[in-house]
């Protein structure tokens, strides 16, 4: 009798395991195959290029937009004549917010579908889990999205910031006006924590304190604990590299916490327009972000991007830095392309060094080195309407610099 | 001493709100012995109902109303989830009674669908929820101790949902009829009890509490296609250590869950303090495997 209800027991464990695994993983990939323009080639086949991204699972809310910005270009570009006089095709794969969804696809792209370049990833773990698979098929990976550095593939050109371009002058900028005690909040996984050895470097050598470091799971909702730690430790600044949908939580269990924006300064390096939207502004008002592009940065050519990229997906969207990101790199690899004459990897990385492209950020170029962008360091501050204003930027594009080899304390770091 | 305090108020929280996502599926697991899968599921439609409750007040209705829209989306939550509930009880769930597996596997298919159902409705990104004004903000006990309003207004809804279902188990007819199928279903049936009925009725009101946690969610996460997933692991944890079938045990295990939680995160970090609360659970149950409250009845042998 008691063997059955023993027997029940186990089935529901194991559900329960299964489950837990699949938390970022249960849905099917909801946009497979081709996602072709239907328009006829302008002459000979048209070029295949990969669209890989989280369409489903906790980082959808971040890589969806990318997505979109990215067929944005394709299609902007297929209406002007295309590359080299043919149509671009964009094969579009869901990662799935599970890093071994996103090597298994990569693969496919390349071995299967056979594209000229990929666009894709968001979060470091995927990017990590791609890397190999590019370099194995000599494949060309344009990755959108700001990350930790110590990172250099000849098969991946970066067109997010590095650490020298986002989270350091950020540091330096917070010692300079906010205060010199750090706390450090992340989600468990490589960029928060290679951020933050970077950051622990930097403040050492100039003069900060962490006072606290916690890491959280991907997809954690709870954070009144975390606060109260918080609280207990009153820092000046909590220095914020959590990513995904963790935002939400964090950033609610806060304000009702009765800690607000003025009380203590938080900086954000994972939340642009399109999270402050699910976050909600009026939550994050006053709050701070590091990027390289705002919604409301004055160029001539983000007032037509912005326009452009409303008037396809609707008014109410935003735009944001790893979504202006995925539109240039569609357009630098472009710019390559035509230099070369080829779509052929070898020679499109060899015309790529030191391309320059009027993007909306402002122009940027391409590292030969490391092939990486130059890219201007912009602080914002969330308003009202969700939009940042500018308190400060870098003036001009900062070169690259993803081993940090500039800076003496960045030594210990490239050194690992 | 602050910290003591206010920890002591995160663990009860924490635990308000696993009760609260674990009652429903006391009833249907608990009660009903249906792995269910897509609870979570529930959950979510429960969090989009508020978030389509609030999206019409802020077109249809004058702005100064706008701070009721929470108190309108409870009831609402929880029809709209009972009705998907029951639906999914007379389409799918009724022919699986007794087969634990099948059920489990079909209600995880079930689950999945509705999940890419609301990705193709709402979305994938999360959507905004803003909560009512009269909300916000907390109750300051001194300097360091602020009690959040959200998370007092949780714990009063959890005791109220608890209440009400005591109320309707042991003291109206119907929740009588419900007990009496659920221990001893043939017995039942032969004093003339429409079995069927009362497992659509059952299955519905399990259904209807997800809907309920959906809705007190949207105070405090994010709402996503995938905010099911994040809480089902921990409502069948806190089902399984209460022990299957008693309100009690419910009770009991969120509280030991949310309170340990809350204590290991504090000395611990995030991630290790989960580890440690499994650890805690399975060794809980190598010596208790029935939970800490064990119902005597033969429904379970």
């Amino acid at each position: 009798m008691k063997k059955r209800s023993v027997k029940l027991w186990s089935i529901l464990l194991g559900a329960v395991i299964v489950m837990t695994g699949c938390v970022e993983g249960t849905a099917p990939p909801e946009a497979s195959g081709s996602g072709g323009t239907g328009e006829p080639a302008a002459s000979g086949e048209p070029i295949k290029v990969g669209i890989l991204h989280s369409l489903s699972g906790t980082m959808a809310i971040s890589e969806v937009s990318v997505k979109d910005a990215e067929m944005l270009a394709i299609e902007e570009i297929n209406a002007a004549g295309g590359v080299l006089g043919k149509q671009i095709e964009p094969v579009i794969e869901d990662g799935a917010s599970d890093w071994p969804t996103f090597a298994e696809k990569a693969g496919k792209l390349l071995q299967q579908d056979k594209v000229a370049a990929v666009f894709g990833g968001w979060t470091s773990a995927s990017r990590k889990a791609m890397l190999p698979v590019f370099e194995q098929n000599k494949g060309l990976l344009f990755y959108p999205v700001q990350y930790e550095g110590l990172e250099s593939s000849p098969n991946i050109f970066y067109t997010g910031a590095t650490t020298n371009q986002q989270i350091v002058p950020s540091v330096t900028w917070l010692l300079e006006n906010r205060g010199k005690t750090f706390y450090l909040l992340g989600s468990d996984y490589v960029f928060p924590k290679t951020a933050n050895q970077v950051i622990k470097a930097q403040l050492a050598a100039e003069g900060g304190e962490v006072v606290g470091e916690e890491y959280t799971p991907l997809g954690h909702t709870d954070y009144s604990t975390i606060i109260s730690k918080i609280k207990a430790a009153k820092p000046d600044i909590v220095y914020n590299t959590l990513n995904g949908d963790s935002n939400v939580a964090f950033f609610k269990q806060l304000k009702d916490a009765g800690i607000s924006s003025d009380q203590m300064t938080t900086l954000s390096v994972s939340v642009a327009e399109e999270e402050i939207r699910g976050i909600g502004a009026d939550v994050l008002k006053g709050h701070l972000a590091s990027w390289n592009y705002y919604q409301t940065t004055d160029t001539p050519e983000n007032a037509t991007f912005v326009a452009k990229y409303k008037e396809k997906y609707g008014a109410d969207r935003v735009t944001a830095d790893p979504i202006e990101a995925g539109y240039v790199a569609v357009y630098l690899w472009k710019a390559a392309v035509e230099k070369a004459g080829s779509t052929d990897v070898e020679k499109v990385k060899a015309a790529a060094k030191g391309l320059e492209f009027d993007a909306p950020e402002g122009k940027v170029t391409v590292d030969g080195e490391n092939q990486h962008i130059y890219k201007t360091v912009r602080i914002g501050e969330v308003q009202e309407d969700g939009q940042f204003k500018e308190l400060w930027n870098s003036g001009a594009a900062v070169k690259p610099d993803p081993y940090l080899k500039t800076y003496e304390w960045g030594a210990s770091l490239s050194a690992k | 001493m602050d910290m003591f305090v206010l920890q002591m108020f995160n663990g009860l929280s924490i635990s308000s709100i696993l009760l609260l996502i674990a009652l429903g599926l006391a009833v249907t697991f608990g009660l009903m012995n249906v792995i269910n899968m897509a609870h979570g599921e529930l959950i979510m439609i429960g969090a989009y109902a508020t978030y389509v409750t609030q999206n019409l007040f802020m077109s249809y209705a004058p702005a100064a109303w706008f701070g009721a829209y929470f108190v309108v989306a409870l009831p609402i939550a929880f029809i709209v989830a009972a009705l998907i509930g029951w639906l999914l009880e007379v389409v799918l769930i009724r022919h699986l009674y007794g087969r634990p597996l099948d059920s489990l596997l079909a209600t995880w298919g079930v689950g999945m669908m509705l999940q890419q159902l609301a990705r193709t409705i709402f979305g994938a990104p999360n959507v905004g929820v803003s909560s009512p004004a009269w909300l916000n903000g907390g109750l300051a006990i001194s300097d360091g101790i602020i009690f959040p309003y959200k998370r007092i207004f949780i714990i009063a809804l959890v005791a109220v949902v608890l209440l009400c279902m005591y109320l309707y188990i042991y003291r109206t007819s119907s929740g009588r009829r419900m007990r009496a199928v659920m221990q001893n279903r043939s017995m039942a049936g032969c004093l003339g009890i429409s079995t069927r009925r009362v497992d659509g009725m059952t299955f519905a009101i399990g259904s209807g509490i997800a809907g309920i946690a959906g809705c007190a969610l949207t105070l405090i996460g994010p709402i996503g296609p995938s905010l099911g997933t994040y809480y089902i692991v921990d409502a069948f944890m806190v089902v399984v250590l209460g022990g299957v079938g008693k309100l009690v045990g419910t009770v009991c295990g969120a509280l030991g869950i949310g309170m340990f939680n809350t204590l290991f995160e504090t000395y611990t970090s995030a991630s290790i303090g989960k580890v440690l609360v499994f650890v805690c659970i399975v060794a809980f149950l190598q010596w208790k495997p029935r939970g800490l409250v064990a119902m005597r009845t033969r429904s379970l042998d």
